[in-house]
């Protein structure tokens, strides 16, 4: 086992290599000048070559390229063409809320989905099946920037309950830091328990048809431990492979929900950073951005493990 | 590992160690929340010219002069200033006792550095360089400068509002080359920059200087004591307009700078907000034609677009159906500033389509396409695109609409390759009003061939009605002189102004003291 994870790990950097490579390249092709934007709408040409070339961009690609990767390889992202802050402070900054937000979305994405996908399997065709199939086309349907509108009007605006935006440390305390995380979790999650849900009704039906539950129905099993004992751990190996895939929707959805609720994460540097142009701190956060994915998925390869000890690498 | 490990370990990874900055806000301090129209994405009012940050440069640095109310510069910094007779030398006493907010005191050198800095990026202030002699200390407080030829508006840009502000740095910081960012925000002006708390992108703070000595008079815009009311103000950047509306009907936030007007009327409705225009300079819109290329190297082209097009068109499409918010402009100059002026403009902008089209065949298009770039992640210019694309095809241009984003257009106008060949034929802009009220620090008005404003036009009568402008000694003559100018630019079709729009901002009841002004102000601000 752990030479599998030493290998998987060694795996990344390859994959790390083409994502900095092509994340490179692409932005060195893709129009638009950083020196422009800083240098305002008054600056002569003369002034906006003055500034390439302080940032060094008018280096060739391989020369620029090279030095990046040096970079990278000591451990630096590099500094920001506009803030002059290293891209690595920059991430720091930004992590907390985004993990937050994530984790809080995660949680409750699982907390939701797996017992409505599973009520919604064992009363297949009934009415709270409808209900909780409805209830994910919905969560598909309607973009996460409505929802989030709805609910910060209705829960912040109309009832007061709840901060309309914002981003409070957990060192602030425990509910100030959730306080401004339930709105934006519930925005974001939506999609997730859709998706979580939809897959869980559909593996939970396959498996509830297989003579071992129908065995354990016959030998009295009650209902609770059939579904989530037997059935459930059954299913669990595409349930989780659908959570770990959704952790990319997570990070995409992240982005709209960032700016709905005004929230200082990394989705928000990430489209700030791709409309100025600011090319250390986009290749930064792709960078961590495929880091995560990849282990994202090693944890889910190793977590088929503990669910089905067929399973061996 | 067992699941208490596992839970330990992953909130260890995400949560552990937060490098968001705590506040240390003492208990009762007075806060004020303020959303700004943009990012402070850097912090170096000289190397990067953004309005945004020269918002944020005012609390920090000070200025010798700063232009009033009524665009007339007044001493700040600056106690008491001589000129010579015959108007070649300048010397000025700087007042007593001010300090940077690193306790250094502010000297003469810092001016001479600051200035220095400053001309190398400033349009006005290259030309004072064109025309220096010196510029030096003579001791402490004392600072004095030499030209080659009298230069009558010294005093108006060193007090101007446009970026970038001739603001005074500790001369260690100010020899910072123009053309790189300097990295300590230290000045002497009212509030101190808390590097510290500044997230880029969510948020930046600025304290009270305690050391900061305002003036005696009364404050107006960047003139007179810029006494500062609340001891601590948050800049809250919020990229979304709907948000910024919740945040401050929910009292999260103070004062927002620069609603959109489709919210306005829900805000209007709240009995705890107040909403108004922000700045009665506004703001001109354009559009401008590449003079280099066909069909718009042809100045009969040129005025056929001007003839035909419906300022009232552009106007609704950026700010809806509120008439109190635009004005027709027949002309290059601010409505309501001294300088106005409607000459040669009669035609402008009054959307006379048939005539438009008749100037258009007698011009003698051939059918060029006009690749008009706009960016759509602009509402004004993605709003102004539209009009503009529409408005081309009932002409009978052949268009080539190239969609794009602001990043895109702003290095796609600097170039003169041919249209066919990554450059283009026209695009879409706007111009804060306080940039508009004269030639000195408004280069879309210049008309001087390569060396002008993108679009490149070549209209001589133009550049010699400015430098009549920039001679002239008392407000007749400048009034005569930008007759002039409007009229020949009117004539050469130096750009198309699309109109005159204002902005509102709005604010909760709790804070008072704000005012109309290019710059949201926050010396007088206060809150209860």
């Amino acid at each position: 086992m752990l030479g599998y994870i030493g290998r998987r790990i060694l795996a990344t950097i390859p994959v790390m290599a083409v994502v900095g490579l092509f994340v490179f390249s692409l932005l060195y092709f893709a129009p638009g000048d950083p020196a422009a934007i800083i240098a305002g709408d008054q600056a002569t040409p003369e002034d906006v070559a003055r500034i390439r070339a302080s940032l060094g961009l008018d280096r060739p690609f391989l020369v620029r390229f090279g030095e990046w990767s040096w970079q990278i390889l000591h451990g630096d992202l590099g500094t920001s063409i506009f803030t002059n802050l290293p891209v690595t402070t920059m991430i720091g900054q930004r992590v907390q809320p985004t993990v937050s937000l994530m984790l809080v979305t995660l949680i409750l994405a699982i907390v939701v989905a797996v017992p409505l996908g599973v009520v919604a399997a064992w009363k297949a065709g009934s009415l709270i099946d409808r209900l909780v199939m409805g209830l994910a086309v919905l969560g598909f349907s309607v973009p996460v920037f409505v929802v989030g509108y709805v609910l910060a009007y209705v829960f912040a605006l109309e009832l007061g309950w709840l901060p309309v935006q914002g981003y409070t440390p957990i060192e602030q305390g425990l509910w100030p830091w959730f306080a401004n995380l339930i709105l934006p979790a519930v925005t974001l999650g939506l999609v997730y328990i859709a998706l979580i849900a939809r897959v869980t009704r559909a593996t939970m039906l396959d498996v509830l048809s297989q003579d071992y539950v129908r065995t354990a129905r016959a030998k009295g099993l009650a209902q609770g431990p059939v579904l989530f004992i037997h059935a459930l751990k059954n299913a669990a190996v595409p349930i989780v492979t659908v959570i770990g895939i959704g952790i990319a929707l997570l990070i995409g959805g992240a982005v709209v929900t960032e700016t709905v609720f005004a929230i200082p994460g990394l989705g928000r540097l990430t489209v700030d950073a791709i409309l100025r142009r600011d090319y250390p701190v986009i290749q930064g956060v792709v960078l961590l951005f495929s880091f995560v994915y990849v282990l994202v998925n090693l944890a889910i390869d190793l977590f088929y493990t503990l669910l089905d000890p067929r399973i061996r690498y | 590992m067992d699941r208490r490990t596992f839970l330990k370990g992953s909130a260890a990874l995400g949560l552990a160690a937060p490098q968001i900055a705590m506040p240390a806000v003492a208990q009762g301090a007075k806060v004020l929340r303020f959303v700004p129209q943009a990012n402070l994405a850097n912090f170096d009012p000289i190397w990067g010219t953004q309005y945004v940050v020269r918002n944020a440069g005012t609390l920090v640095w000070d200025m010798l002069y700063g232009v009033d109310a009524q665009l007339k510069p007044q001493r700040q910094m600056v106690e008491s200033e001589e000129v010579s007779g015959d108007q070649l030398t300048w010397t000025f006493r700087l007042r007593p006792g001010q300090t940077f907010h690193d306790g250094e005191p502010v000297l003469a050198k810092d001016v001479v550095a600051s200035l220095t800095r400053w001309m190398a990026r400033d349009p006005i202030g290259l030309m004072i360089r064109g025309i220096q002699d010196d510029l030096a200390a003579v001791d402490d407080r004392t600072f004095r400068w030499r030209l080659k030829k009298p230069f009558p508006k010294l005093l108006y840009a060193l007090g101007k509002t446009n970026a970038p502000m001739a603001l005074i740095m500790p001369e260690r910081i100010a020899k910072t080359d123009p053309f790189t960012q300097i990295t300590e925000y230290v000045g002497s002006g009212p509030m101190t920059f808390v590097r510290n708390e500044w997230v880029p992108g969510a948020r930046a703070v600025f304290q009270k200087f305690a050391g900061y000595k305002p003036r005696a008079e009364p404050n107006s815009w960047l003139a007179g004591g810029k006494h500062i009311l609340v001891d601590r103000v948050e800049w809250v950047i919020m990229p979304d307009a709907a948000t910024a509306s919740a945040a401050l009907q929910n009292g999260e936030v103070d004062w927002w700078e620069n609603p959109i007007s489709d919210l306005v009327p829900l805000l209007r409705k709240n009995a705890n907000l107040n909403v108004d225009i922000a700045d009665p300079l506004g703001n001109v819109g354009s559009f401008r034609m590449n003079h280099l290329y066909p069909p718009f190297d042809n100045p009969k082209i040129r005025q056929a677009v001007m003839t035909a097009m419906n300022q009232e068109d552009y106007m609704r499409a950026i700010v809806g159906d509120d008439d109190s918010l635009w004005k027709p402009l027949p002309g290059f100059f601010t409505p309501g500033t001294p300088l106005y002026s409607e000459a040669g403009g009669a035609h402008v902008g009054k959307g006379d389509l048939k005539l438009g089209q008749k100037l258009l065949k007698e011009a003698g298009y051939k059918g060029e396409p006009v690749v008009c770039i706009v960016a759509q992640d602009q509402g004004i210019t993605k709003a102004q695109g539209d009009i503009t694309a529409d408005l081309l095809k009932q002409m009978g241009f052949n268009v080539d609409f190239v969609a794009t984003d602001w990043g895109t257009t702003g290095t796609r106008r600097a170039s003169k390759a041919p249209p066919s060949q990554g450059g283009w034929n026209m695009f879409h802009t706007w111009h804060a009003g306080a940039d508009c009220i004269n030639p000195a620090g408004y280069p879309a008005v210049r008309a001087s061939g390569d060396k002008a404003w993108f679009g490149w036009p070549n209209v001589p009568p133009v550049e010699a009605a400015i430098a009549e402008w920039f001679d002239a000694a008392d407000p007749a003559a400048e009034k005569a002189a930008i007759d002039k100018v409007n009229a020949a630019a009117c004539e050469g079709v130096v750009y198309v102004p699309t109109g005159f729009f204002l902005g509102y901002q709005a604010w909760r009841k709790s804070v008072s003291g704000i005012v109309k002004g290019p710059i949201p102000f926050t010396w007088g601000v206060s809150k209860a």
